[in-house]
């Protein structure tokens, strides 16, 4: 009897097999594409990109996308490179931008420039804003197109600046406004406790990123173009990091120590900051939250404005086949035109990643109607590529906690930034 | 022949707990051990023998440490106030008392959250300025602290909120174990005199022993396993000042991309869980009364 029921097993077994080698047989005439996409949670973002997928492949019959949502960026990167290891289909994926170099190390990515061919495609990749670009552009070649970015903004809070006698149509422009207006904006309570800071810039979390535009206006920026070699304990970044420590030791417009990344936003939303540094990513959440006239403006000025760019990018993966990589391409190419860009910009307050997205009739009228959507746009001209280096976990990590160190008191500035750039060079010998 | 028959039928039957245990338990341990003696390769780079290399790198590194020295502090923090507090509640909780079914749900409650949606809610209780904690110091004009950004009182926020998660769920095995101990003892106490604090310190603390021995090295293992709610609530910092040596493999093996050196970590890990485990079992097991 038990052998019978083994004989049974195989022939259902045998049968599942032969179907599904005729599903596969059917299918071979259209490209199947597997994408690996990072999102936390089902929610929004999930229906608007198979929305888009879903229109794609009713535009392009012959290719199917099957999207795989995989949490954060890490989980997404660790996802699509497992299954490429264990030779599950994985064509493309949106990443961290800051990945590149780590993609590139393994293998896994193939550069655009290798698959483009006419001379439309290779103009679509000179479509997008340069700063956008330069955290997918390394040794010559193009390896990531933008998508999913962001980037730094100031939101302030105009009652707060109106409360202050401050003009709150002109919000501050260089560091020493910054100073000087922050200083107007904290409020104290008879017992001499801070009721509003002046400014918030969030230090847990993604402190080498709110890091990175603090030395980019102070004229340096972190690291060079090959991801090989850093630049922490150079004068102007560590006066980038004084000036940060400055705001809470010496001005007292800033909490002491780390400011936590994921509480800020409630923090602006009661009005115990006047202006907080933050990613674009918010800004449809403080519009929500907001019982207040808020503004959203470029950050200050030392030497220069700026800020990085954030977010995540598609990649193609090597271990394809030519059509593979051409329908991918299409693909991508399709995720990235202008009018469907502008609608996602609207839908998740990404942004456009191109000029001629912000062209587009849809994107003109939003952003006429709610200008903050404007700023990180303007603020493109002056940004600047993301932390992005070979073994960058571990190289962001020594920055992230150099940062910590010198906004606990741990250590001065100059003392942590060194120490960091030594380990960072150590670290970095290999690649150079 | 029987006999052999026998012990066929005997291996067929611990196969599939055996199975289970070597693929899942032994062969992982094995293979992190043997892989802690490669340096992390990548495709272009190949993976490469370099034998102790690895642990004296370890033995250099101040994160290292620093999650050694927190580990220690948190354990030494969380284990004993979470079990004399679980104690304390589960003696509580056995008398007669109104409402008591709801005293014990409410004692259980923080046990069944999952640890991600209480790190959430904590993370709100921390912040300064608006938080739960800040605005109660408020009512009595005290100042308002930042409790998760200075790396002298982080630890001990963690601390508090592990206590607070775990101390329940300890009671529930005291509760258990309370419930089973003779009534009879009680009368007999009563009878030859024996005062409340006495009867506990001579009579149930020592008929719990097998019962706190359990619990210690559950709360042992807990605080070297519990990570979840550094993702949400300080990610280890600021400066390390909060990691835990599981929170630091993580991050070596899915942040840093060095699996070789991750499973360096693992195996001193493992190598120290071991070795209290064996002390605990060969100090404390003679001392303590089994029934």
């Amino acid at each position: 009897m038990m052998s019978r029921r083994i004989t049974n097993l195989l022939a259902g077994g045998a049968l599942g097999v032969g179907l599904a080698l005729g599903v596969a047989g059917a299918a071979l005439a259209k490209t199947q594409l597997t994408m690996y996409y990072p999102v936390a949670v089902g929610g929004p973002l999930t229906q608007i990109v198979d929305g888009m997928v879903a229109d794609f492949e009713s535009a392009h019959p012959d290719i199917d996308v099957n999207a795989i949502y995989a949490g954060n960026y890490d989980d997404a990167r660790i996802k699509a490179l497992a299954a490429l290891k264990s030779g599950e289909p994985a064509e493309l994926s949106v990443m961290f931008s800051i990945d590149i170099y780590e993609l590139i190390e393994q293998d896994a990515i193939v550069a655009f420039d290798d698959i483009v061919e006419t001379a439309e495609e290779k103009a679509w990749l000179e479509s997008f804003y340069p700063a956008l670009m330069e955290n997918g552009r390394t040794q010559g070649k193009t390896w990531g197109i933008p998508f999913q970015r962001s980037t730094i903004v100031m939101y302030y809070n105009k009652d707060a600046f109106r409360d202050a006698g401050l003009d709150p149509e002109s919000p501050p422009a260089t560091w020493d406004e910054l100073v000087s207006m922050s200083k107007q904006l904290t409020k104290k309570n008879d017992a001499g406790q801070v009721e509003r800071w002046g400014a918030m810039i969030p230090s847990t979390g993604y402190a080498y990123w709110m890091f990175g535009a603090l030395a980019i206006q102070n004229g340096q920026v972190l690291m060079n173009n090959d991801g090989n070699e850093t630049y922490f304990d150079d004068p102007a970044v560590v006066e980038a990091l004084q000036y940060w420590l400055d705001l809470s030791r010496e001005h007292g417009v800033m909490p002491q120590n780390t400011i936590e990344w994921g509480t800020l936003r409630q923090n602006f939303l009661d009005g115990r900051t006047a202006i907080m540094w933050h990613s674009t990513g918010n800004l449809t959440a403080v519009k929500d939250g907001a019982s207040f006239d808020f503004g959203v403006a470029m950050l200050p000025a030392s030497e220069r404005r700026g800020s990085p760019t954030g977010g995540g990018n598609f990649y193609i993966f090597k271990d394809s086949t030519p059509e593979e990589r051409k329908a991918a391409l299409t693909f991508i190419k399709w995720m990235t035109e202008p009018e469907r860009t502008a609608h996602w910009s609207i839908e998740t307050g990404y942004l456009g990643t191109s000029p001629a997205a912000y062209q587009t009739d849809a994107l003109e009228a939003y952003v006429q109607e709610f200008p903050p959507a404007a700023v990180a746009r303007d603020q493109l001209e002056f940004a600047t590529a993301e932390l992005s280096t070979y073994e960058t976990g571990r190289v962001r990590k020594l920055l992230d906690d150099a940062i910590q160190a010198a906004l606990t008191g741990a250590e001065t500035p100059e003392e942590a930034l060194s120490s960091a750039q030594s380990q960072a060079e150590r670290l970095l010998r290999r690649y150079q | 022949m029987p006999s052999y028959r026998m012990q066929i039928y005997g291996w067929l039957l611990l196969l599939p707990a055996a199975v289970l245990l070597i693929a899942f338990t032994h062969y992982p341990t094995v293979a992190t051990l043997v892989q802690s003696l490669f340096l992390s390769g990548s495709v272009t780079r190949p993976a490469v023998f370099v034998g102790v290399e690895n642990y004296q790198f370890m033995l250099e590194d101040d994160v290292f440490w620093q999650a050694v020295r927190n580990n220690i502090w948190f354990a030494l923090g969380t284990i004993p106030i979470s079990i004399a507090l679980a104690l304390q509640m589960a003696l509580w909780v056995n008398r007669r008392l109104p409402a008591r079914g709801l005293v014990r749900m409410a004692y259980f409650t923080p046990t069944i959250l999952p640890m991600i949606a209480v790190a959430n809610i904590w993370l709100f209780f921390y912040t300064p300025g608006i938080g739960l904690i800040d605005q109660f110091l408020g009512l009595f004009g005290l100042p308002g602290h930042n409790w998760l950004g200075d790396p002298d009182t982080v630890l001990a926020c963690l601390i508090v909120l592990t206590i607070w998660k775990e101390a329940g769920f300890f009671m529930i095995f005291y509760l258990a174990a309370l419930q089973s101990l003779p009534p009879e003892l009680e009368e007999a106490g009563k009878l030859e005199g024996a005062g409340r604090w006495y009867f506990f310190w001579r009579i149930t603390f020592p008929l719990l022993m097998p019962t706190t021995l359990f619990v210690v090295i559950n709360a042992l293992i807990n605080s070297f396993k519990l990570v979840d709610h550094l993702f949400i609530l300080t990610k280890g910092g600021p400066n390390n000042a909060s990691t835990l040596l599981l929170y630091y493999i993580y991050e070596v093996a899915f942040s840093f991309f060095d699996p070789s050196y991750a499973a360096t970590l693992t195996v001193a890990l493992l190598a120290f869980l071991a070795l209290v485990a064996i002390g605990q079992f060969v100090l404390l097991d003679k001392r303590i009364h089994y029934r």
